[in-house]
């Protein structure tokens, strides 16, 4: 297949989109589905093709532009609508086509009963256009379009039951925050902008070490700002809070942008800046640390939720802040091969409780779960194998990649960045054993109402689990550390990091090192102990939520501050809700009440009424008479007559 | 340069200023739309003496053209004049144009 063809690749999600949206409600749902999932799979298919001519291609030329449209062109400025196809692009598009073409079919089953059947797949496609813009741009404002246009998608989708004040609110939160993010990321890219006179990535990477020394001010100025917008489209701290209260959309949206995609999409920036973070260390510690921090605060949380798609969100927070931990620590390729595999196995789980969700006939309570393993085989299969990959259960696709993560973060970053990732490790696998006890293990806890309609979810929707199940078993097998050969994804990503080794002057950290007696002996020592410690954290949530179901309850009481501590998410909206909202609410009444209406408001009626007076004495001189109008007219030519004959 | 009556230009002017004045007088103190009409006549027929005197004077042509166009939209308007001022009288009963003041505020 030739590489020309990359254009219909965000192309034809588009024109589902399209069609699908001026066509809701007068198309039938069968050709939705048909329009909606075919041009998102038919985008995979011809992303695969691309993607494999890409790789006949010898490492060093793996780059393929294609300029579609003229958008800017002014002066020596210009900014082309083109894509871009390297390895990296190359990787994200495949995960968003492939994992979003299977969640577009899981949809079909798990929105079939939705009145606004075609609303949804039009938003949906118009997301993965987006996505697809965003990985392929190939400039900092075509990039900067689609991180807009996926958050307009993430806004329309979380708001999808809009009817629901809790649904509207939480779009609203969602769109709000992310503001707060892109605020940051536009003053980083006019930065960029004034720095470097355009916004072409190729450009400014290559002329970025020639400009910029290692460490200046404004290398780390660009880097964080940049990473505000990261820190707010990757719901990391301190602006996580809209991503929980994002799962008030439908659970597939869930998975696909609010898990396997756009979330990602700051982790994708920052390695796509790679070397404008190479030349900002501060930015890069600043990244590591906001990453790790993340890494705990999300899981501590995850630990006491009852609600089976908070949990999974908070999980998705802190699995999130893994990423950042290993770009923070140099290792770009650990974080996008992190990044895959958590598409995989977190697609997959948001699916799996979706299933479960269905099933129950949209209970989301894992208190009101339990003994589900019998009534849902497919479902509960799926679940457990998603649950251990995102545990790190060797030989599953988490603990590659999550191994890949500590062992940089050990050996760049010290022990405190370690333990944070490994302790962060062993929650992850308790809360997410807790959470998969709860649902399929124990007592049936089942409202009666539930239990009356409980069945396994339709083909349409097991079909996609079964598929990311096996994408979560054999997709850390693509970068297999210590074996020759093995690390197929580093090797592939090689070319783009490349540059990385030029600035630091030294071995970049990422490559994909060949084996080294070195280093061999402590990575497979910290590998034992992450997996003993995986272990220790499934077995401790078996002995709190099957051997003995007291337990938990026993502890959370022996501890009670801590645990409506953590119950409550620390609090943080309720803190923002003091020191930012209630000021800002306060303050806008305020400015409503003492300028709006007294100022403003008072300017405008007095001006009014001056007019209205004004014209009230001037209407008297319009008496209607025509005659006198006449007389005017008169008196008017033979005055300016006058003037003129007497001059 | 031809061979005139003797009467001078400055009388026919006179003249004409006098008609003229008569007219706008009329149009401004007579009630009646129809005097109104004649009175504009009037004004402008002492225009067109004006310009047939000063054609005369000046052995031009130009004056005699002006009037014939004078003249013929003088009559369209009093067509179109006339057949309002039915209209009006029919609807009002009165051909007064103090009586027709509906578009005062």
């Amino acid at each position: 297949m030739s590489l020309s063809l990359l254009w219909l690749v965000p192309v034809l999600p588009l024109f589902g989109a399209i069609v699908n949206g001026l066509g809701a409600g007068r198309i039938p749902r069968r050709v939705v589905s048909a329009i909606g999932t075919g041009t998102v799979g038919l985008a995979f298919v011809i992303a695969v093709g691309c993607f494999l001519r890409l790789a006949q291609l010898p490492a060093e030329e793996r780059i393929f532009l294609q300029t579609l449209y003229d958008w800017i062109d002014s002066g020596d400025f210009s900014v082309p609508i083109r894509l871009a196809l390297d390895p990296l692009s190359g990787v994200m598009m495949l995960v968003v086509t492939g994992v979003g073409f299977l969640i577009h079919v899981y949809s079909t089953g798990y929105m079939g009963h939705e009145k606004a059947y075609g609303r949804y797949f039009a938003y949906l496609n118009l997301f993965t256009f987006s996505m697809l813009m965003l990985v392929l741009a190939d400039n900092f404002l075509l990039l900067f379009f689609g991180w807009e246009a996926v958050g307009l998608c993430s806004f329309l989708l979380i708001g999808y039951w809009y009817q629901r004040p809790s649904a509207a609110k939480a779009g609203l939160k969602a769109f709000v925050t992310n503001r707060v993010g892109d605020w940051g990321f536009m003053i980083g890219i006019f930065l960029v902008f004034v720095t470097f006179g355009t916004l072409d990535f190729g450009r400014v990477f290559a002329e970025a070490p020639g400009r910029l020394a290692i460490g200046s001010g404004l290398a780390t100025a660009i880097a964080l700002f940049l990473f505000i917008g990261a820190i707010g489209k990757s719901a990391q701290l301190p602006l996580h809070v809209w991503l929980p209260d994002a799962m008030e959309g439908p659970t597939p949206v869930s998975a696909l942008i609010h898990a396997a995609t756009m979330v990602t999409a700051g982790v994708y920036m920052v390695a796509r800046c790679h070397i404008l973070y190479t030349l900002a260390p501060a930015a890069l510690g600043v990244v590591a640390a906001i990453g790790a921090a993340t890494v705990l605060f999300a899981a501590t949380v995850a630990l006491t939720q009852k609600d089976i798609k908070r949990v999974l969100a908070y999980s998705t927070v802190s699995q999130l802040g893994y990423m950042f931990l290993a770009l923070g620590v140099g290792a770009y390729t650990a974080g996008i091969f992190h990044l895959m595999t958590h598409a995989f196995f977190k697609a997959l789980l948001f699916l799996g409780s979706g299933s479960v969700i269905h099933a129950l006939s949209g209970e989301q309570d894992m208190d009101r779960m339990g003994g589900l393993k019998k009534h849902l085989p497919r479902t509960h299969l799926t679940m457990l194998i998603g649950t251990l990959a995102i545990a790190g259960v060797f030989p599953l696709a988490g603990f590659f990649s999550k191994d890949e993560i500590l062992w940089h973060a050990w050996e760049n970053g010290g022990p405190l960045l370690w333990g944070v990732g490994l302790t962060g490790a062993f929650l992850t696998a308790f809360y997410m054993f807790r959470l998969y006890f709860m649902t399929f293990h124990g007592q049936e806890r089942l409202t009666h109402e539930a239990k009356h309609h409980l069945h396994e979810s339709p083909n349409s929707m097991t079909i996609p689990l079964l598929l990311l199940a096996v994408l979560s078993v054999i997709g850390g097998w693509i970068n297999i550390p210590l074996v020759r050969g093995g690390q197929i994804l580093g090797a592939w990503l090689e070319p783009v990091f490349a540059d990385i080794a030029h600035v630091t002057g030294g071995a970049a950290h990422h490559a994909a090192g060949e084996v080294t007696g070195s280093h061999a002996t402590p990575e497979i020592t910290l590998m034992v102990i992450s997996l003993v410690v995986a272990l220790a954290g499934i077995y401790l949530a078996h002995r709190f939520y099957v051997v003995d179901p007291g337990a938990p309850k026993r502890i959370a009481d022996r501890v009670h501050g801590l645990y409506t501590l953590l119950r409550d998410k620390y609090r943080v909206d309720e803190l923002y809700d003091a020191i930012l909202l209630g000021p800002i609410v306060r303050g806008s009444v305020r400015l409503w009440q003492g300028f709006d209406v007294a100022v403003i408001d008072r300017t405008v009626n007095g001006v009014g009424r001056a007019v209205e007076k004004a014209a009230g004495e001037l209407r008297l001189a319009q008496t209607g008479y025509v005659q006198m109008y006449a007389m005017v007219i008169t008196l008017g030519t033979v005055i300016v007559l006058g003037v003129l004959a007497l001059r | 340069m031809t061979e005139g009556t003797g009467v001078p230009l400055a009388a026919y002017q006179i003249l004409a200023a006098v008609l003229f004045t008569i007219g706008v007088v009329g149009v401004l103190v007579r009630r009646s739309a129809l005097v109104v009409f004649m009175s504009i006549e009037l004004m402008l027929n002492a225009v067109n003496l004006s310009f047939v005197a000063f054609s005369r004077e000046h052995g031009s042509l130009d004056g005699h053209i002006f009037v014939f166009f004078v003249m013929a939209v003088a009559a369209a308007e009093v067509a179109v004049g006339l057949a309002i001022l039915v209209a009006i009288f029919r609807n009002r009963e009165t051909a007064n144009v103090d009586d027709v003041r509906l578009l005062k505020g």
